[in-house]
């Protein structure tokens, strides 16, 4: 691993333990990868305990309980008590779907800080159809019983060419559901959401319409409502600091145990991502090859390697320029300065193409069938 | 946003203050995000208690660091708070 041997490992501080992969719910959009279906076992109880344990003690306070749907495990209200127990702020990062005022109680007893509730549209017919679920009324139940008892909440809200019309209105319901933030994000183009691209990306046009709505919203609601707008970075001319630098703050834990820099990492060739049941928390961080694979600099390719912002942006996404340029340690193709930045507007093109055509193929929803063909395709 | 010199002030409960061993500093942690926090602002954060207005935190500390004419300073950071969410006067 290149590089990894004068550099300052600084220690985690987020924690996204994905608890499972089930859910009921088939966004298209979905982060986790295509082929979860193939992944089946998951960590028992007293594993999440120790890795719970082990992040803390390193310096890890965030934490995100999250999957799949994280309510589906039976273990949660114990697994936050725990998290209570050691210090930890914990987020619950949930659909909403099946989380009754009791859970709720239960939640909020055994220590759980904060609940995130995703809701896909303004309307039921069109949250009912990306989520490929009925759950619109439950969900905005759930995001009433959330504030009742005294929770701040976010809402978030994914935002694709499907829903980016719905912008006044999905800020309208955020406000009319008390929400405390609002999570506008746009879709970001990885695992489902990279497959059905050309389905869910809209015109620049269209962000920039959107974007307009959202900043005279966020100006009229500053000091009652915080809003957290993920960039569309495919209409950016430089690329994020993915996960604020590889291995520098947030840590990853796969339904199986599988610790991850990112969490779609896993998608990543030769990694050789570590598994929490074969090693401690700290010696993943600190010397595993996964975490230190892109730690520093010496890893660059040009244009990156003598960039005067590679400082800034850590060059970008490492996901994002395997998915799109077939090297993960080319520039993110984001970036205008990157030799492979035409695939961005040939992306755009496609979608738009895609848009205007008169028989666009159907979305394909995450579920475990689909799952199941698409990774046994290849 | 202005501080109300008669009424109390509490920490938010949308918000968590904590001294953090692994980075040696208090921190105010709130949904998917966190402040850290130099000592004097958690000095202050840490008497926004529900019981002292602007004038008590005031005199408390410059009692606790025997010092005097901290006013103008405490009232900056506090009106920060307050424009943040960390604090509350109602």
């Amino acid at each position: 691993m290149a590089g990894s041997n004068n550099i300052k490992i600084t220690p985690p501080r987020w924690l996204l333990a994905e608890l499972t992969y089930a859910c009921p719910l088939q966004c298209p959009y979905c982060s986790n990868p295509i082929d979860y279906a193939n992944y089946q076992s998951e960590l028992d109880t007293e594993d999440w305990k120790r890795v719970l344990t082990q992040a803390r003690k390193m310096g890890a306070v965030q934490l995100g309980f999250s999957g799949g749907e994280p309510l589906t495990r039976k273990d949660l209200v114990e697994l936050v008590k725990h998290a209570r127990d050691l210090g930890y702020y914990s987020n619950l990062i949930t659909s909403g779907y099946g989380l009754t005022e009791e859970k709720i109680i239960q939640l909020k007893e055994a220590g759980l800080d904060h609940i995130q509730v995703s809701i896909q549209a303004s309307t039921q017919e069109l949250n009912d159809h990306i989520a490929g679920t009925t759950s619109f009324q439950t969900k905005k139940e759930v995001a009433h019983l959330v504030k009742k008892h005294g929770y701040p909440m976010v809402l978030c809200v994914v935002i694709h060419r499907e829903n980016i019309h719905q912008m006044p209105e999905i800020l309208a319901m955020a406000e009319e559901l008390g929400a405390d933030y609002l999570e506008l994000a746009n879709t970001q183009y990885y695992g489902w959401a990279h497959a059905n691209r050309d389905l869910l990306l809209p015109t620049k046009e269209q962000f920039e319409q959107a974007e307009a709505v959202a900043q005279a919203f966020k100006e009229k609601v500053a000091g009652k409502m915080k809003i957290y707008y993920v960039v569309p970075d495919l209409y950016e001319d430089r690329p994020k600091a993915c996960m604020n630098g590889w291995g520098t703050t947030f840590l990853t834990i796969a339904p199986d145990g599988v610790a991850l820099p990112c969490h779609s990492a896993r998608d990543l060739p030769g990694l050789d991502c570590p598994n929490v049941k074969d090693f401690s928390i700290e010696q993943i961080w600190n010397e595993s090859k996964a975490f230190n694979f892109f730690r520093g600099f010496e890893w660059m390719q040009e244009p990156c390697r003598s960039c005067d912002e590679k400082e800034k942006d850590f060059g970008g996404c490492r996901c994002q320029a395997y998915l799109l340029t077939g090297d993960m340690t080319n520039t993110d193709p984001v970036c205008s300065k990157s030799p492979n930045h035409g695939v961005i507007q040939e992306a755009i093109d496609s979608a738009k193409a895609s848009a205007e055509s008169a028989n666009e193929k159907p979305l394909i929803f995450r579920n475990s069938k689909n799952s199941k063909r698409l990774s046994n395709k290849t | 946003m202005t501080i109300n010199p008669d009424q109390i002030i509490r920490f938010s409960p949308m918000h968590r203050l904590q001294w953090e061993e692994a980075q040696q500093k208090d921190v105010i942690l709130y949904p998917e995000g966190m402040v850290e926090l130099n000592q004097s602002s958690a000095e202050i954060l840490k008497l926004c208690d529900g019981t002292r207005n602007l004038a008590q935190i005031v005199s408390d500390l410059e009692e606790k660091f025997a010092t005097s004419g901290l006013t103008n300073d405490i009232t900056a950071f506090l009106e920060v708070a307050l424009k943040n969410g960390w604090i509350q006067q109602h």
